[in-house]
């Protein structure tokens, strides 16, 4: 007994330990672009500028209204701090077709990609969509954001800019 | 065995202590229901649902830990008792899935529970969707393999959850694919690219039927092809199954095939999509006797465009997988900006077309009735389509910012939907629906807006008509306040309606959401999954998080 409760202790302090680390490296895993290409996560890179990770699908009228947003202040983003957007859709089978000519058709100049078993969104312990993730030089998670409401793209700007 | 169980608590500790990171998740649902006279909504009316134990509950817990090549995870779920709507086979609390995961030189190991997808899923696909019950992961191994530069291969056996506990099919697969422009250097540069895939998956039960000789393995083979050129993009999937006798097929030993075919072009502004599909025969489950949503093996996507309008999800189309064939057309275009219709911010425009009829059949021979048991059931012309319609759509949006504050989205949908195929509706005949959207989007000062809908819809079969009006207040990046109504006033029956009122909070990955209010009964759907739920009244809470 007295050694469980020991063994106990060594494990509480151990994940006390895990829980002071903070940063998060973004997951190694398999989506495909557009073009059908197998791409791994892992070589997301944009020359050391932050780079955000937004979670969306065609159905999703929330994550129409954030990427439209942030797509009308792109160029203004990009000029001040050199970030780059990728658009990771979760649409399935029903409408992975849809995906480019959707994507084409809202004029929207990010880079996209499906995961269209949710690999990715499994992975980053994302319950719902759209969700927003920040990533610094070294790919690692520095600030996420669930939802979107009117104006949330200010906040993640700002965040943007402290990694400046 | 004390003594052991602290050295292994002990060695995990330090190990975990080195370094890795954890992560995970959480949600939980909460739903107090309350007697309601005008939906007949009480314990006195056992077949209104109404539960005895008034307060419900559903959550679960993801938690994962990652160091390098190396990964493992639980969850824990938790129904006292599930929430209104819910399979009934969700009762109690456990871990549902605990994996472990590594990968060294190009070989990627998973053990335990894992979700997956062969091509399109049409042959096998394993995925959730938590808010609708919906989980068929694999309880087994699978193995990832990259032997040579664009060429992936996979395998899995496994067995398939079914609540809390597991079909007794053993499900085996194998799939390949081969990116020619990776794995061939010439082909490296050049502008098309080719992917081309196959896959084969057998199912293994036994069979303890005194009447019929049953097939205990069950196999079927799968090929697809992905043609990618600039703008253009083509992709097809043919799937075979060998003769599968089970209860939803109604025990014919006739093979099923299914195709799905898909074409785009698109370029900044424009984009334009076309697929085709057509279902014979391919409900796939890992045992035979089981129907509804319960072990499942493939996916068959629903080649109809995906609502998300309240209105426009009372008639939702869900695949027949005994048989269909289907179009769909999808436009999506942008009006220049400074254009006499595009105005200063430009317009949007997505039009959308859909039908689904049943295929053709035709009888063995003239004394063997339409699909009779134990028999080949019927034949098919491929190409013909058959005598009922099951539903047709078609859809327009416009969406125009009118100035720096206020975007407007109008909306028109007509819908031909025939309930008694589709969902088992016990009216029977053709429902003719035509909805009429009208979205505003306000900025009323920084991060403060406020967004409303009115909607209507019109039939003369069915219900009836409904309209439904919702305004919604938002406060970046926390709070958000609405209220809404449906009312089903062309109903002949009776007129009722539901309004809620609903508030929440925001705050990095965590969320809260309080309501209030009445809920339709009807059909709910999220990709392809779509659920029964009762009218209901009362108060719910619902929290998420993630870390």
């Amino acid at each position: 007994m007295k050694n469980t409760i020991v063994a106990l202790a060594v494990l509480a302090g151990s994940l006390s330990a895990l829980a002071q680390e903070k940063a998060t490296i973004f997951p190694s895993v398999n989506v495909k672009s557009i073009e059908g290409k197998m791409v791994n996560t892992n070589t997301f890179e944009n020359d050391g500028n932050p780079i955000v990770v937004s979670f969306w699908a065609t159905w999703c009228k929330p994550c129409a209204k954030e990427l439209d947003a942030i797509s009308e202040v792109y160029d203004d983003w990009q000029d001040e701090t050199g970030v780059k957007l990728i658009a990771i859709s979760i649409d399935d089978a029903r409408n992975a077709i849809k995906v480019a000519p959707y994507a084409n058709g809202k004029d929207w100049p990010f880079e996209i990609y499906l995961d269209s078993n949710s690999d990715l969104k499994r992975a980053l312990n994302v319950n719902a969509i759209p969700h927003t993730f920040l990533l610094n030089s070294k790919n690692e998670i520095v600030w996420q954001h669930t939802s979107y409401f009117d104006g949330d793209e200010e906040e993640l700007f700002e965040e943007i800019q402290k990694l400046k | 065995m004390k003594n052991l169980l602290s050295i292994l608590l002990l060695c995990t500790g330090t190990i975990l202590a080195q370094s890795g990171q954890l992560s995970g998740n959480f949600q939980s649902d909460f739903q107090l229901y309350l007697e309601d006279e005008a939906l007949d909504f009480n314990l006195e009316n056992p077949s209104s649902g109404f539960p005895s134990e008034r307060f419900l509950s559903n959550g679960f817990a993801n938690i994962m830990y990652t160091k390098s090549n190396f990964s493992a995870g639980i969850r824990y779920e938790s129904y006292q008792n599930a929430l209104l709507g819910y399979p009934s086979g969700y009762k109690g609390e456990g871990i549902t899935y605990r994996y472990a995961q590594f990968s060294s030189n190009g070989l990627d190991v998973t053990v335990g529970n894992f979700y997956e997808q062969f091509g399109s899923g049409m042959i096998l696909r394993a995925y959730e969707e938590r808010n609708l019950g919906y989980d068929n992961a694999f309880d087994g191994i699978r193995l990832k393999y990259s032997p040579l530069k664009g060429v992936y291969l996979k395998s899995l056996v496994g067995r398939q959850r079914l609540f809390f506990d597991k079909g007794e099919g053993l499900v085996r697969g194998l799939d390949g694919e081969l990116s020619l422009n990776e794995a061939f250097v010439g082909l490296n540069e050049i502008k098309t690219q080719i992917l081309l895939g196959g896959s084969f998956v057998s199912k293994y039960q036994k069979d303890l039927n005194p009447a019929y000789n049953l097939p205990e393995n069950v196999g079927s083979w799968a090929s697809r092809m992905s043609i990618n050129h600039g703008r253009w993009n083509f992709n097809s999937e043919y799937v075979h199954k060998y003769n599968d006798p089970s209860a939803v097929n109604n025990y014919i030993y006739k093979t099923g095939n299914a195709l799905l075919m898909s074409g785009s072009y698109s370029k900044r502004g424009f984009g334009l999509s076309l697929a085709a599909k057509r279902i014979d025969n391919m409900d796939y489950r890992s045992e035979r006797d089981q129907n509804l949503q319960n072990l499942i093996i493939n996916y068959l996507p629903a080649l109809t465009k995906q609502h998300a309008y309240s209105l426009a999800t009372i008639y939702p189309y869900g695949t027949i997988t005994t048989g269909e064939m289907g179009l769909q057309a999808e436009l999506n275009y942008k009006v220049k900006k400074g254009t006499k219709l595009g105005g200063k911010y430009g317009m949007g425009v997505l039009a959308n077309f859909s039908n689904v009829y049943a295929i053709d059949k035709q009888q063995i021979n003239a004394s063997t009735p339409l699909g009779t048991t134990g028999t080949l059931g019927y034949t098919s012309d491929f190409f013909k389509v058959g005598d009922d319609k099951y539903f047709q759509e078609f859809s327009i949006e416009l969406s125009k910012k009118v100035s720096k504050k206020l975007k407007l989205i109008g909306s028109y949908i007509n819908t031909e939907y025939n309930g008694a195929f589709i969902v088992g509706y016990s009216y029977h005949g053709m429902i003719y629906s035509d909805i009429f959207v009208l979205e505003t989007q306000y900025k009323i000062k920084s991060k403060h807006s406020i967004r409303t809908e009115i909607q209507h819809l019109s039939t003369e079969q069915h219900e009836g008509n409904w309209v439904m009006g919702l305004a919604e207040y938002t406060i970046s990046p926390h709070y958000f306040f609405a209220v809404q109504n449906l009312y089903n006033y062309g109903n002949t029956d009776k007129k009722l309606s539901y309004p809620t009122v609903s508030t929440g909070y925001n705050n990095g990955t965590s969320r809260f959401a309080l309501s209030y209010g009445k809920q339709r009964a009807g059909i709910f759907c999220v990709g392809g999954v779509c659920r029964n739920v009762p009218a209901s009244n009362g108060i719910s809470l619902n929290i998420t998080s993630s870390f």
